[in-house]
């Protein structure tokens, strides 16, 4: 009894440190039992009033007779729906934290070509913006590194854990920029002729690249990796030489998106085309070279003046209508918690709920070669998954609990605790 | 006889012109949504001559006015936002810490294909603003989207009240500070820069009303003071005609804007941004002040680091009159999504949170009589949607601006634009995001590092 007593009020006071210095409480661990939901599988249809089993961060059962181990948490999720961890096909975060300030920005290295230069090195576990961001329900980011024209390696990581490494989550591909013809914004006054010239100024730097990567492939094949000098942005394109890791080519405008297929078809890349934002100009060409697209923002302007208004919202659609496997990403950092937001928008303009949701769950995780750990609910896949008081995507929808790789997220962040302490701010006007 | 003819032509023009200005339309079975006086079924609306003559059941339409059918749509006030930089060929007049004198209405550009954008998001009138390089930056211009009128005097919400841009913290000192050398470098020179604008327009208005008593008689030998346009606008924040819209973000600031002000007897006072508004909404509430706030931004800079996107929901709470605001061209395109997120964050009901996009920001912007709810006898500014406009799933449909449909998603051409220019040759592809405010734009060349 006393020992009981002891034990409540250690809670009690771990509890209160917690609060008074704005702490995230620690995440908990062990067999959860989520009971009496609509389970939204994703891949295995809807199943109502059932129970997802979580052990050792998996997911150990799923069905609506499921039998639940003993001493397992049960946590009675009626009326509630369960999805998936959402995926955001494409961040930056972690690596920014700030971004007006460059102290706090590591996402943009110097050098052209530096595709060793690896994101997950850099990926802060303690960032304000992860707690931010899941709770809303985006469980795992694509964190993506920025600038030349290999600005480095991207990786999958979920939004929890204390090391880039217990945050990592199955996934690394080589970015490219590919060289843009177009004007980058309004701010861009660059002439024509320029512009012209830095494009294919960036286009023959490629090809230069990429000829030297394809060497060094060949000769590190000969040699049998031996005695080979250090050169670690060709040891950084090998896997992606033998078609071993994903290339993340950013490109936008139509014509660039046309070239980047001509490119990636004539190199044999296995390729993913990230923002995308004039495919659906294209998209027949894209389907008929089955490059998979990672869209986004959705939330964003026309990419041209004369276009209509809803182009940026109706693309994801008009990508998956023609054939072409669409994930949806933010292209966010402090605000990719909201991307529900952007793939409710892509729904209502054309792509429809259930392949929108598809979206930000299975089509990353099959893009990012990670479906078999990530993307729906099935047994033996890892425990990331979110409870909801509805429909993911509706503004109003309450997200309940979140679990990633198992582990019981508290539904706390520094925009809850701020919410916590000044409601209802003691003192008030007078002290 | 021909000048009669002239003269009957002429009117004819002007009645032309008036009457695409004004038009009258005959909305029918909406579900229209007031804002001031709870929602409606299957109700219709009757805009005439640009104004809202009738609510109610069964209306018919005057003959020539457009009818309508809202059947299983939503019919709501055309949304208001109290930050934009949208319609402007010019922002910031960065050259010196106090700018009173400059107005953006001198900048006005109706051409900006923008402006259809917001529309086709339901917004009908803006706070188009000077930005926020200054301490005390310009005046500001409330505009109603009229798009495709392409005079620029037509782009003004005649008659709303005056209103000016000032602006605390890391951009005034940045720009002037960091960037010039010269006061204000930190937030205490910020407060002395607003004191002493307002202790010498304080004297010159002294100065005026001295000369004005005495320069009748015949014996006042003295000559009149220098008019200054700096001074005489801050002489009318002084005499309460000029609303202060302050760009802000942290509490210590906003609440040193509020000792100032109470000091110089200004009560017309709205904060903009203010992303920690929360912290002081008890002391903004008793101040009066009104808070138009971001529905979630925040940490783009570090200023706004410590912020939450429950602030709406907690200023609302706390009596506070709030809106949300875009400061941009793409969050202008979706406010009513920006509003809905103040029932994810802080359980907002459907009618506070679309005050914050209607009647709010109008009462900020002292246009409240005039439109942000839809009652009779206000301006016809609606916007319709399919779907309830707080779901992720609304989609506006019509957008209209003193009766006069701007937008309509099934009958507009896809390019809008009013003045293509013909010597484009470049596909021009803008993909790299906007930076998170507008209200530093024209400043660009200050900086190397943005």
């Amino acid at each position: 009894m006393i020992k009981n007593i002891k034990n409540i009020m250690t809670v009690l006071l771990v509890t209160i440190a917690g609060v008074v210095f704005g702490q995230i409480p620690s995440a908990e661990t062990g067999t959860f039992a989520l009971t009496n939901a609509t389970i939204e599988t994703i891949t295995k249809g809807t199943i109502q009033n059932g129970t997802v089993v979580i052990t050792d961060g998996k997911i150990a059962e799923v069905g609506s007779s499921v039998s639940i181990p003993q001493g397992a948490k049960t946590i009675d999720c009626s009326g509630m729906t369960i999805y998936p961890g959402m995926i955001d096909g494409g961040t930056q975060v972690g690596l920014i934290e700030v971004s007006s300030d460059p102290r706090t920005r590591d996402n943009n290295e110097i050098g052209d070509v530096i595709p060793h230069i690896q994101a997950l090195t850099a990926v802060n576990p303690s960032s304000v913006i992860h707690p931010v961001t899941r709770v809303n329900g985006v469980t795992t980011v694509l964190t993506m590194p920025s600038g030349g024209l290999f600005p480095g390696t991207a990786a999958l990581i979920n939004l929890h854990g204390y090391t880039p490494d217990q945050m990592y989550a199955g996934f690394k591909g080589a970015v490219l920029n590919f060289p843009a013809t177009g004007r980058r914004g309004r701010w861009d006054r660059r002439s024509d002729e320029d512009i012209k010239k830095a494009a294919e100024k960036a286009l023959k730097q490629l090809n230069e690249v990429w000829t030297k990567a394809v060497q060094f492939h060949k000769i590190d094949s000969a040699s049998g990796g031996k005695d080979q000098p250090y050169y670690p942005e060709m040891e950084a394109l090998l896997p992606v030489v033998r078609g071993e890791m994903k290339l993340l080519v950013n490109v936008n405008s139509a014509n660039d998106i046309k070239a980047a297929i001509k490119w990636i078809e004539e190199n044999g890349v296995d390729a993913v085309l990230c923002g995308a934002s004039e495919g659906w100009r294209v998209a027949d060409e894209i389907a008929k070279a089955g490059i998979p697209v990672i869209t986004g923002p959705v939330l964003s302007n026309p990419t041209r003046d004369y276009d209509r208004y809803d182009r940026p919202y109706a693309n994801a659609g008009a990508l998956q209508k023609a054939g072409v496997k669409v994930a949806i990403r933010t292209n966010e950092v402090e605000n990719a918690r909201n991307l529900p937001y952007h793939a409710g928008f892509a729904a209502a303009y054309g792509m429809g709920k259930e392949e929108a949701l598809k979206a930000v769950t299975i089509v990353p995780a099959e893009i990012f070669g990670v479906s078999d750990k990530y993307g729906s609910i099935e047994k033996g896949k890892v425990a990331n998954l979110f409870v909801t008081t509805g429909d993911p995507f509706e503004t109003k929808t309450q997200v309940k609990y979140v679990f990633i790789e198992g582990w019981n997220i508290p539904m706390t962040s520094r925009h809850t605790q701020l919410y916590e302490e000044y409601l209802n701010r003691a003192p008030g006007v007078e002290k | 006889m021909k000048k009669i003819h002239l003269i009957f032509a002429l009117l004819l023009t002007i009645t032309f012109v008036m009457a695409q200005e004004k038009g009258s339309v005959l909305i029918k079975s909406g579900t229209v949504l007031t804002v001031t006086n709870g929602t409606l079924e299957d109700t219709d609306v009757l805009i005439r001559d640009g104004k809202i003559s009738k609510i109610g059941k069964g209306l018919s339409a005057p003959s020539g006015a457009k009818t309508i059918d809202a059947t299983g749509m939503f019919v709501m006030p055309g949304i208001i936002d109290a930050h934009s930089h949208l319609a402007l060929d010019a922002v910031n007049e960065a050259t010196n810490p106090v700018t009173a004198e400059v107005w953006v209405g001198d900048a006005l550009d109706p051409l900006d294909v923008g402006i259809y954008q917001a529309l086709a998001g339901g917004v009908t009138s803006a706070h188009a603003m000077h930005g926020s390089a200054n301490a005390i930056g310009g005046q500001c211009e409330t505009v109603k989207f009229r798009y495709g009128e392409i005079d620029p005097e037509k782009m003004r919400m005649a008659g709303a009240p005056r209103t000016i841009k000032f602006a605390l913290g890391e951009n005034p000192t940045r720009v002037h500070g960091s960037g010039n050398g010269i006061q204000p470098r930190t937030r205490m020179g910020v407060e002395h820069v607003i004191r002493s604008s307002f202790q010498k327009a304080k004297e010159y208005m002294k100065a005026w009303d001295t000369y004005n008593a005495k320069k009748n008689d015949k014996r006042f030998k003295g000559k009149a003071p220098a008019y200054d346009l700096r001074l005489e606008t801050l002489a009318d924040i002084l005499r309460g005609n000029i609303i202060i819209h302050c760009h802000s973000y942290r509490a210590d600031e906003i609440y040193m804007l509020m000792q100032v002000c109470k000091d110089f007897g200004i009560e017309r006072l709205v904060f903009q941004h203010v992303n920690e508004g929360f912290k002081v909404a008890p002391e903004l509430a008793k101040f009066g002040a009104g808070a138009s706030v971001f529905a979630d931004w925040w940490a783009y800079k570090f200023e706004v680091y410590y912020s939450t996107a429950y602030n709406a929901a907690i200023l609302t709470k706390n009596g506070v009159t709030t809106s949300i605001n875009s400061d941009s061209g793409e969050l202008i395109r979706h406010l009513y999504h920006e509003a809905a997120k103040s029932q994810k964050y802080g359980g907002l009901s459907d009618d506070e949170a679309l005050s914050l996009i209607t009647i709010n920001p109008a009462k900020q912007l002292g246009i409240a009589d005039r439109v942000g709810s839809l009652e009779e006898g206000k301006e016809g500014d609606v916007a319709i949607f399919k779907n309830h406009p707080l779901s992720i799933y609304a989609i506006p449909m019509l957008t209209v601006v003193d009766g006069v449909v701007r937008f309509d998603r099934e009958n507009d051409p896809a390019d809008m634009r009013l003045y293509p220019d013909p010597e484009e040759k470049i596909d021009v592809t803008f993909w790299e995001a906007e930076d998170h405010d507008r209200c530093m734009a024209n400043t660009e060349f200050l900086f190397t590092d943005k």
